[in-house]
């Protein structure tokens, strides 16, 4: 059966803290981080961008699927931070894994749901024969502009899977898509920033989606939360993803091992896909794993995802996200922070 | 002048209203309180309005809601006194039915308030403050309300307490108003402990931002007979105005144009505090509903925090405050709100409001102010 092959993620090394940013702005750092759950996240330093993040991650995906990267016959990145308005992402990932030239590729959009988006058309294309193997990833350098609620999640990070029929780590066993027409979170061309809708982007955008395709896929597949070992939710703070999983009928329990964005953030078209990788280190084989992503305008994919034994096997030939998340960290102060995410201009 | 009835109430379910643009809040309000009162016809219609123009990016709203409503032609008047509006259209209803220009009168307020962000929302809300001398130093209205706090605290000795025991009480009333935006109780704790919004003030002591209308229908007292309707009478009517600047008052803990209109609405209805049997007033802080006890002479000058800790402001206190769940707990959509208190105080002397009923209540007041209290409209309504 078709499946995942291959997994793994990537974050930058520097971090900054909540109290960093509520230092600067005047706001109440307690209240952040009781409020929205956060401690700190993940920043890109100024030569990372969603390319570079996407090549790491992909490598790592690449040494556990023990795979000629020559048989990726599609390449898909999904982010809201491509580096160029016209000139793919996807050709330069392609290139620096060795896939090119008989391969295809392109860049998805959808808010923070673009990354389960390359991963349902890489599977897909591999279910009807088309490519050996696809690539997708979610990767992000998020933006928030400065002062916002949004500047003390908006965080970097990919993650990569590759989608095959052999060696299968993990397979997709129900796939589900929930959206509709609604503008919760936008940023037009030449913004800089994105703008939200405050409160709006939480119950009539985050919930309504992520509960409709939750509910939508365990109808299609004839299951209850309790037959799933975890649950992964889009994570763009650390209270929705519990709320919506209580909401539905998922424990902490298994919530929990995907949960990373209270140290991590938000990684937008990252954030459920690394999760998944999270989950994927800690899982053992039969586990079933429900992914489910969102992203604003609106819209959410689900997987239902069974492991096999081969996560044993895999597991170790890359870093575990948790250990890349918990390690080598280098703190930033507000000023290098605005520095590397270029909130400071020169002018020409 | 002809004495007055309110003959129809109308009020939905308010939130954060996603589905709903401010019309179809208005017209299924407004549909509800013509019907509620029978009538097949209006005479004039009164709006309460403060910033449709920046909450939903229109102005004429009298008109458009004459229209929408299916009322066009009968003249319909948009009133604007900040967060007063819903009362002061009340009162000019109520002077239009006594002075007998008009018999059939809709006065309503409706707010919209969830199309913009908190930013856009604070900014609006900010216009009902001195822009001059208050808002151009950056302060914003729970910054206004702190300093009152403060004030308070330090003149009287309110304790932090006090201040969240409003809160307990108002979502304790508001648990049992199926209407209401936020219908759970909370305690002490919750409140000491919630989100810092403006030291002293926390967000379980601020009003939240609402999507809401309500609406009233009023006619001459005789005119109710007939229509074979119990009567509840508008006895008294008071309108006040004070310094929008807090910085230009005497007294930062003291409401003048509440007093002075209390004064007046007493006066007219020759009715004392001690004679009203449930209070509906303007939290739009917890702080304010305490500066309010005191200017409405309810209890004395720095007695509120007291009387609110012992209880006597419950439903089953001697002079219950807020049974509706106040805007703590309703919600406060800025132009609705003084007419929601006139729906609640009617459904009170009617009998009507279930959980929440004042025993006997047969005489009530509402109170309902604008900005930081710079503007100030109290009614008094007693069942016949």
């Amino acid at each position: 059966m078709e499946g995942i092959v291959g997994y793994g993620a990537y974050i930058p090394r520097n971090r900054i803290k909540v109290e960093e940013i509520a230092k600067v702005w005047g706001a109440d750092a307690p209240s952040y981080k009781k409020g929205l759950m956060l401690e700190e996240k993940s920043v890109p330093s100024p030569d990372q961008d969603t390319i570079t993040m996407a090549v790491e991650a992909s490598k790592n995906a690449l040494k556990r699927a023990e795979i000629d990267p020559i048989d990726i016959g599609a390449v898909y990145i999904g982010s809201e931070s491509h580096p160029y308005a016209v000139k793919p992402s996807g050709t330069i990932l392609a290139e620096a894994l060795g896939s090119t030239p008989e391969v295809h590729t392109a860049d998805f959009e959808f808010a923070c749901k673009a990354g389960t988006e390359g991963m349902f058309v890489a599977l897909n294309l591999v279910k009807t024969g088309v490519v050996k193997y696809g690539l997708g990833v979610g990767a992000d350098t998020s933006q928030g502009a400065p002062g916002d609620a949004l500047e003390y999640s908006a965080a970097a990070g990919a993650a990569a899977f590759i989608f095959g029929r052999e060696k299968v780590v993990a397979e997709v066993l129900d796939t589900y898509s929930y959206m509709t027409d609604t503008p919760d979170f936008w940023r037009r061309e030449y913004e800089y920033y994105p703008q939200h809708g405050g409160r709006f982007t939480g119950e009539p955008a985050y919930f309504k989606h992520i509960m409709g395709a939750a509910k939508g896929i365990l109808k299609k597949a004839g299951m209850e939360p309790q037959d799933f070992s975890y649950v992964v939710f889009h994570q763009p703070n650390g209270k929705f993803p519990f709320k919506v999983g209580k909401k539905l009928g998922f424990s902490k329990q298994q919530i929990e091992p995907g949960w990373l964005v209270n140290k991590l953030g938000n990684t937008y078209s990252g954030s459920s896909p690394m999760g998944l990788t999270a989950t994927f280190d800690v899982a053992k084989p039969d586990d079933h794993i429900l992914l489910v992503s969102y992203g604003s305008g609106a819209g959410s994919d689900a997987f239902i995802l069974k492991v096999t034994s081969r996560i044993d096997e895999v597991r170790n030939l890359a870093p575990l996200t948790r250990s890349i998340l918990d390690h080598n960290k280098n703190y930033l102060e507000y000023g290098e922070y605005a520095k590397f995410r270029e909130k400071i201009r020169k002018a020409d | 002048m002809r004495d007055v009835a309110v003959i129809g109430i109308g009020m939905t379910k308010w939130g954060e209203l996603w589905e709903k643009s401010l019309r179809d809040i208005y017209v299924e309000t407004a549909l509800l309180a013509i019907d509620d009162a029978g009538v097949d016809h209006i005479d004039s219609m009164y709006v309460g309005s403060m910033s449709s123009g920046i909450f939903v990016g229109q102005e004429h709203i009298a008109s458009l809601l004459a229209d929408y409503l299916g009322c066009a032609p009968v003249p319909s008047t948009r009133v604007e006194t900040a967060c007063a509006s819903g009362g002061l259209a009340l009162r000019l209803g109520f002077m239009e039915v006594a002075s007998g220009m008009s018999d059939i009168v809709l006065v309503s307020g409706v707010e919209k308030m969830t199309d913009v962000g908190g930013d856009k929302a604070t900014y609006a809300l900010g216009t009902a403050a001195d822009q001059e001398y208050e808002c151009y130093h950056g302060i914003t209205f729970p910054g206004l309300y702190a300093l009152m706090a403060v004030a308070h605290m330090n003149k009287y000795g309110t304790t932090r307490e006090q201040l969240a025991e409003v809160a307990v009480k108002n979502h304790r009333n508001g648990s049992k108003n199926p209407l209401a935006q936020f219908p759970f109780e909370v305690t002490v704790e919750d409140v000491i402990n919630s989100v810092k919004i403006a030291d002293p003030l926390r967000i379980l002591d601020c009003s939240p931002i609402t999507d809401g209308a309500a609406a009233a229908i009023i006619c001459p007292v005789e005119m109710a007979k007939k229509l074979n309707k119990p009567v509840v009478k508008v006895i008294g009517s008071g309108h006040a105005t004070d310094a929008i600047a807090i910085s230009q008052r005497k007294d930062m803990t003291w409401l003048e144009a509440t007093y002075r209109a209390g004064k007046s609405a007493y006066e007219m209805a020759q009715k004392k505090p001690k004679d009203i049997d449930v209070f509906e007033v303007h939290d739009c802080f917890t702080i304010a509903e305490l500066c309010v006890m005191e200017a409405l002479g309810i209890v004395e000058k720095g007695k509120s925090g007291e009387a609110v800790e012992k209880g006597r402001t419950a439903i089953d206190g001697d002079m219950p405050v807020n049974p509706s769940g106040g805007l703590k707990s309703k919600g406060h959509p800025v132009r609705a709100t003084g007419i929601a208190q006139a729906v609640e105080i009617v459904k009170q002397l009617s009998g009507e409001s279930e959980e929440r009923q004042v025993k006997g209540a047969r005489i009530g007041l509402t109170q309902n102010m604008g900005g930081s209290g710079a503007s100030t409209v109290v009614h008094i309504f007693e069942k016949e």
